[in-house]
Parts: structure tokens; C-alpha cells; sequence
């Protein structure tokens, strides 16, 4: 039994190549119609993320299997063989356990550390049980690759800091505001940093966009687009009085707004809060602002000086995770090992044969003196016991060696004996993980 | 046998402690659920601990400054307490538990004071007038904690150099809630405990306040509140200012405590309470 992932993702092939296969399964469960048939899997999964499409699968044939996926993502017309040949990668085992670990971690991510992998690695597992395509293996990878990833989260700071300008002026909101939810924004100008930070305030829930332009009939546009409110830019002061975030993108030349104006406005707003962020070049907004006390203004050098060390801090904290996946790929893959029938089958017969042996030492110091032909014939009686009994468990797995079933039953007959005891932990998370494939 | 509940105080804040720090540190959830615990463990052996006292002694043992520490401490735990559950600043539990574990070993280590108290010092007004003080100095002291926070995440925010604290500290406007909160729960307390006391004093020796130093300092210290809390209700100080009025007043208020009860001289000096 391999564990097999096969795919394409950012690194190996053009976004061209990418999209096509993404719209080769536009309904991940129509897809697994297919997949279910293919008598090489005894396991199969499919994921896409934003940028890669992998399958991941469990096979006793690999060769067979991976002409048989080639032969699936080469469906389509558009895409040749060639073209998937030089893009695809195969890993088995180990590397395709430590592959998906690092995707669900988002070490393989093109912005490292991007939380959203997770959720559709997830959502994709959730379709795979779904169709009941996964098995104790799959089940117990994929459950481990959530609590990796979790893990990575919770002992790496990987995730903690912002790695754009306009998600670290969200950041920043939040440390001035707490939540963003119900605040006041106001947009000066328009341009693609402004809408990329004006979107990400938009998911964390603000109130109101206003829209304040130079031309009325631009500003009327953009406003439209997210929902908000347009007017004119000689309306800025009274604004400024119900806004508590403003972006400010219009690169007129002179300043916008200078340190008395917004002084006067703060006495009026009772001195709430104001988050003003300049990202013009020439600036907007008179630098001395900042200077006055409940106001903080960051420009795009600032906020670009705050994007970049995340992104340093982020390759560090990215050297640690990639330590903590190595060391789970091994964990999983000492378990993988243990699947296999025979470790098995030794191990059910070791542990009947200590008991034997344990069980015959007590009663022959009960029993006293015995003679040497006494003594043969217990010996004799409690191993042929032992050994009838396990005979027909035995015969039961060496003859299911290639099912498809056999790593279920691997997993069952161990558990029934108790043949993990030194693993209880996991022991504990593989039962968790054919729960929810019930489910 | 008889300092039981206060080894077991000690050991709940100290624990707590820890759990807090660790927190503050490592930034899991799970530290600071657990320090909270700790921590309510410690307050519930310090309240039986203080029961204890009062019933031996037949009031509550506020006559010396290590008896009245402890009463401090107990009120400022649960204060703290209160807060984390109705509005958690989980963050501030990291200066909370290590104040409230130091104040305790104080409380054991100062000088116990024997003697009996003046019968001119015992009874209900005078309990309640001391309990409100105490509660208010407690909801005070949460309020300079959190204006110590808030100066210095404000400090950088406004410089833009994000350090170690940048991470852990919770928002400015959080910070400044509890600054608020604290404010509207202590400088009542506090008015409630000056005018009990002056209620007390007219029953007792005759007249409403005597210019004894720690009532000067005491009411200083209530005039600097009494300016943050009507500048905040009609001007909106809020931030820096505030956080900044609020570690003043609680400067004073410690100067009160600490300065008035043992080194000047005073009918609230307690030096003059214990007769021995």
C-alpha cells in the first residue's frame, strides 16, 4: 500500500495549464463519479486551491495509478500529455505525506502562511467522506495534516503578521479600533492600493464607504462598486467628522488635509479615534498630523515598512514549521509502516505468546512439583490453544492481502488487540477519524 | 494550622502568576482560562482567610498596614476578577496576579501588630466606609494598570516601531474602555467611601473632615478624578490624557496609603489605632 499524490501547483505549471485542469472538476463531487470507479485506489481524494490541483490517493499499484490519473487530467482536448508531463509531479509516501502537510500549513503557498488553504483543504475532505471515498489512511493523514497545520499556527508566529500594505493597514485598525465592525470609512481618490485595503476593511465588516473625488461622476462609480456613498471633496471636513478610517490615494500635489484642520476636527468628533492612511505619492496629508493625540497617520512608506518585516518575520517562523512538518511526516509515516499485515500478524502473535507464558508461570507455581512430561503437556495445551485461536485471524489477513479493505481491517484488528498500546494518543485520533468518515 | 488559607492565597496567586506570564509570553488561550482559575482558587482561600481574621479578632482586620494590604489585595483581586468576566483584558492578568502575589507576601512579611483596636474604631459605618475606600483604591489601581498598557502601545503605534509589547497588547480602544469602566466603578467608590467616613467622623468626634493629611491627599487624589471624569463625559478625553490622569490619581492615592498611614502623623495613621 503507497500513499500517492500527484498534481500541478504555482511552482510547476503556468497559470494556463492550472486553469484548465481547475475546470476540468468545476464540482468536485461530479468528479468523484469517476474517481470511484478506479479499481488501483483503495482510497482517493481530489483538492483544489487557488493555485494547485492535487490528488491524493492510496494504492497498491502505483504505476497503474498514475497512468490512470494522467489518463484523467488528460481528458480534456486542450490539455496534452506533454504539457501535464512537465508539470506534474508524483510523490509516494513520505514525500507526498510531507507535501500535503506543508500545503495544509500553507508552506507551499505562493504567500506563504495564508490561512485560507486550511479551510479548503477542509471543505474538500468534507466532499471525499462525503462520497465515502476515504479510508482509515486518507482519514487519518488528512486529520493529521488539520492538526499540523494547526499546530504550525498556534507555535509558529507564521500567521501573526501582515504581509501587504493593505492588509497591514487592517492590522493596524484593529490595534487602534479593536474591531472594525461598524466603523465609518472614507475613501479620497481611487487607485488599486486603495481598493485592495478598502476590500479587506470590507470583510471585516465596516459600517459605511464613502467616496469623496475630484469628479463627482468618478466618485459616483467606485462608489457604487462597494456599496457606499459618493461626495464631492469640498465636503471633506464634515466627513471627516462621522469617518474613522480614511484612505487617501489622490496624489494632488498639495496637502489635503493639514495638522489644524484636523485638530478642529477632532475637538468636534469629541476627540474619538481617526485612523488616516496616505497612500499618495506626493503625500495627501500634512505629516505634523500625527502629532496630535488620538490621531494616527501612516503613509505608504510606513505601511510598506510593516509589510515587508512580516514578510521577514514570515520566512523565519516558516524555517520552524517546516521542522515541525518534517518531524510529523516521520510520525505518520512510522504509523503507515505498522498498517502493514505482517508487523501485524507478529505482533498478535507475540503478544499471545506472552501471555502464555505469563498465564503458565502462575499455575505451575500453584501446582507444585510437576514431572517433565506433566510440565511438556501444559505447555503444549496452551500453546495449541493460543495457536487455534489466532489461526483462523491470521489466515483472515494474509488472505485479504491486496483488498481494498485491508487497511480497515489492519486498523480494526489492531485495535481489537490492543496492539498500538504504546501509541494511545494516536490510537485515540484514528478512532476520531473513521468517526467522522461515518458521519 | 492558622495561616492555612493564606499560604494557600499565596500559592494561588503565585501560581496564577505564573500561568499568566506564560500567557503573556507564549499567547495561548489556554494559560490565561487557567490563570483566571488559579486566580479565583487564591481569592476564594483569601476570602476564608480574611473571614477567619475578622471572626478571631471580632472586626474586619484593618487596623494595621499589613492587615489592611491584605483587605487591598483581596478587593483588587476581586475587582479584577469581575472584570476579566464581564469585559477580559486577559493581558492584564500578567500585571494583576504578580501585584496581587506580591501584596499578599508583603501582607505576611510586614509586621503583624499586636494589641487591641480603640472601641471608637469599631462598627458598621466605619467597615463600610473603609470596604468602599478599598474597593474604589482597587477599580483605581486596575485603571493605572491598563493607562500603563495604553501609554505604551500608543508609544508604538504613534513611532511606528512595533516591538515585543506591539503583539501581546490589546487595541488602544479597548485599553481605553477599561480605563472608562474602571472610572465609572472606582471614583464612585471612592466619593461613597469619603463621605461615609465624614458621616462617621461627625457621628464620632464631631465634625466632617479635619484636614488630616491623608484626607488632603485623598481628596487631591479625588479632585484629579473627578477632572478626568467630567472631561471625559463633556470633552471626550479619552487616551493618552486619560491614561495618563489615571496613573496621577493613583500615584496620589498610594501616596495616601502608604505615606499618610506610616510616616506622617494623622488620626488616620495607624500607628494611633492599635492601643497596645
Amino acid at each position: 500500500m503507497k500513499v500517492l499524490l500527484l498534481g500541478v501547483n504555482h511552482k510547476t505549471a503556468p497559470v494556463s495549464l492550472r486553469e484548465k485542469l481547475v475546470g476540468l472538476v468545476p464540482d468536485l463531487g461530479q468528479a468523484y463519479g469517476t474517481l470511484m470507479d478506479w479499481p488501483e485506489f483503495s482510497e482517493v481524494m481530489l483538492y483544489t486551491t487557488c493555485n494547485r490541483v492535487e490528488l491524493l490517493g492510496v494504492t497498491a499499484e502505483p504505476e497503474a495509478a498514475r497512468l490512470r490519473v494522467q489518463a484523467f487530467f488528460t481528458r480534456p482536448p486542450e490539455i496534452t500529455p506533454e504539457a501535464l508531463a512537465e508539470s506534474l509531479y508524483v510523490l509516494e509516501d513520505q514525500d507526498a505525506v510531507q507535501h500535503l502537510f506543508r500545503v495544509a500549513a500553507s508552506l507551499d503557498a505562493m504567500v506563504v502562511g495564508e490561512p485560507q488553504i486550511l479551510g479548503q483543504i477542509k471543505a474538500a475532505y468534507r466532499t471525499a467522506t462525503e462520497h465515502r471515498t476515504t479510508g482509515p489512511i486518507l482519514n487519518r493523514l488528512l486529520h493529521k495534516s488539520f492538526s499540523v497545520a494547526k499546530r504550525v499556527r498556534s507555535e509558529t508566529g507564521i500567521g501573526d503578521q501582515a504581509v501587504s500594505v493593505s492588509y497591514a493597514a487592517v492590522t493596524l485598525g484593529r490595534k487602534i479600533f479593536g474591531e472594525l465592525t461598524g466603523k465609518n470609512v472614507l475613501l479620497l481618490g481611487a487607485g488599486e492600493m486603495a481598493e485592495l485595503a478598502l476590500e479587506h476593511l470590507r470583510g471585516q465588516g465596516v459600517a459605511s464607504i464613502t467616496v469623496a473625488n475630484r469628479t463627482l461622476a468618478r466618485g459616483v462609480q467606485l462608489a457604487q462598486r462597494f456599496g457606499g456613498e459618493a461626495v464631492s471633496l469640498e465636503e471633506l471636513e464634515p466627513q471627516l467628522l462621522s469617518a474613522d478610517i480614511l484612505i487617501s490615494s489622490t496624489g494632488a500635489g498639495d496637502y489635503l488635509l493639514t495638522r489644524d484642520q484636523v485638530r478642529s476636527v477632532m475637538r468636534r468628533r469629541k476627540q474619538r479615534p481617526l485612523f488616516l492612511i496616505d497612500i499618495a505619492v506626493p503625500r495627501d496629508l500634512d505629516p505634523a498630523i500625527n502629532d496630535l493625540d488620538n490621531v494616527y497617520l501612516y503613509n505608504i512608506d510606513d505601511l510598506t515598512e510593516v509589510a515587508e518585516k512580516g514578510m521577514e518575520h514570515r520566512r523565519r517562523e516558516a524555517a520552524k514549521a517546516e521542522r515541525l512538518v518534517a518531524e510529523e511526516t516521520l510520525k505518520f509515516q512510522h504509523w503507515l509502516t505498522t498498517l502493514e499485515v505482517f508487523p501485524t500478524i507478529i505482533a498478535l502473535k507475540d503478544k499471545a505468546e506472552a501471555i502464555c507464558r505469563a498465564e503458565l508461570k502462575k499455575t505451575l507455581s500453584q501446582l507444585g512439583a510437576l514431572t517433565p512430561e506433566q510440565h511438556q503437556a501444559l505447555e503444549v495445551l496452551t500453546s495449541s490453544i493460543t495457536q487455534k485461536l489466532l489461526h483462523d485471524p491470521i489466515i483472515f489477513l494474509k488472505r485479504n492481502h491486496h483488498s481494498k479493505q485491508t487497511p480497515r481491517e489492519l486498523d480494526l484488528v489492531r485495535r481489537l488487540f490492543r496492539l498500538e498500546s504504546a501509541e494511545p494518543e494516536e490510537a485515540q485520533e484514528s478512532e476520531a477519524g473513521d468517526y467522522a468518515e461515518k458521519n | 494550622m492558622a495561616h492555612i488559607f493564606l499560604y494557600l492565597t499565596l500559592a494561588g496567586y503565585f501560581g496564577a502568576t505564573i500561568l499568566w506570564l506564560g500567557f503573556f509570553l507564549r499567547q495561548r488561550e489556554s494559560y490565561c482560562r487557567w490563570g483566571a482559575w488559579v486566580m479565583g482558587g487564591g481569592l476564594a482561600a483569601h476570602t476564608l482567610a480574611l473571614i477567619q481574621q475578622t471572626v478571631q479578632v471580632g472586626y474586619l482586620p484593618v487596623a494595621t498596614f499589613s492587615n489592611t494590604l491584605l483587605v487591598f489585595d483581596w478587593a483588587l483581586v476581586a475587582v479584577f476578577l469581575l472584570l476579566n468576566w464581564r469585559y477580559p483584558i486577559k493581558v492584564l492578568g500578567a500585571l494583576v496576579a504578580p501585584l496581587a502575589a506580591l501584596l499578599a507576601s508583603g501582607a505576611l512579611i510586614l509586621p503583624q501588630g499586636e494589641g487591641t483596636l480603640s472601641p471608637l474604631l469599631q462598627g458598621f459605618w466605619l467597615t463600610l466606609h473603609i470596604t468602599l475606600t478599598l474597593l474604589g483604591y482597587a477599580a483605581l489601581a486596575l485603571a493605572f494598570l491598563g493607562g500603563i498598557f495604553y501609554l505604551v502601545q500608543e508609544r508604538q503605534i504613534k513611532s511606528k516601531k512595533f516591538g515585543f509589547f506591539y503583539r501581546r497588547l490589546p487595541s488602544l480602544s479597548q485599553l481605553d474602555t477599561l480605563n472608562y469602566w474602571c472610572l465609572s466603578i472606582g471614583f464612585p467608590l471612592l466619593t461613597a467611601g469619603i463621605v461615609t467616613g465624614s458621616l462617621y467622623a461627625q457621628r464620632t468626634m464631631g465634625r466632617f473632615w479635619s484636614w488630616d493629611p491623608k484626607e488632603i491627599l485623598t481628596l487631591s487624589a479625588w479632585l484629579i478624578y473627578a477632572v478626568l471624569v467630567h472631561e471625559r463625559l463633556t470633552v471626550g478625553w479619552r487616551g493618552r490624557r486619560a491614561a495618563w490622569l489615571a496613573i496621577c490619581g493613583f500615584l496620589v492615592l498610594v501616596g495616601t496609603f502608604v505615606g499618610a498611614s506610616l510616616w506622617l502623623t494623622g488620626y488616620h495613621s495607624f500607628a494611633k489605632f492599635i492601643q497596645p
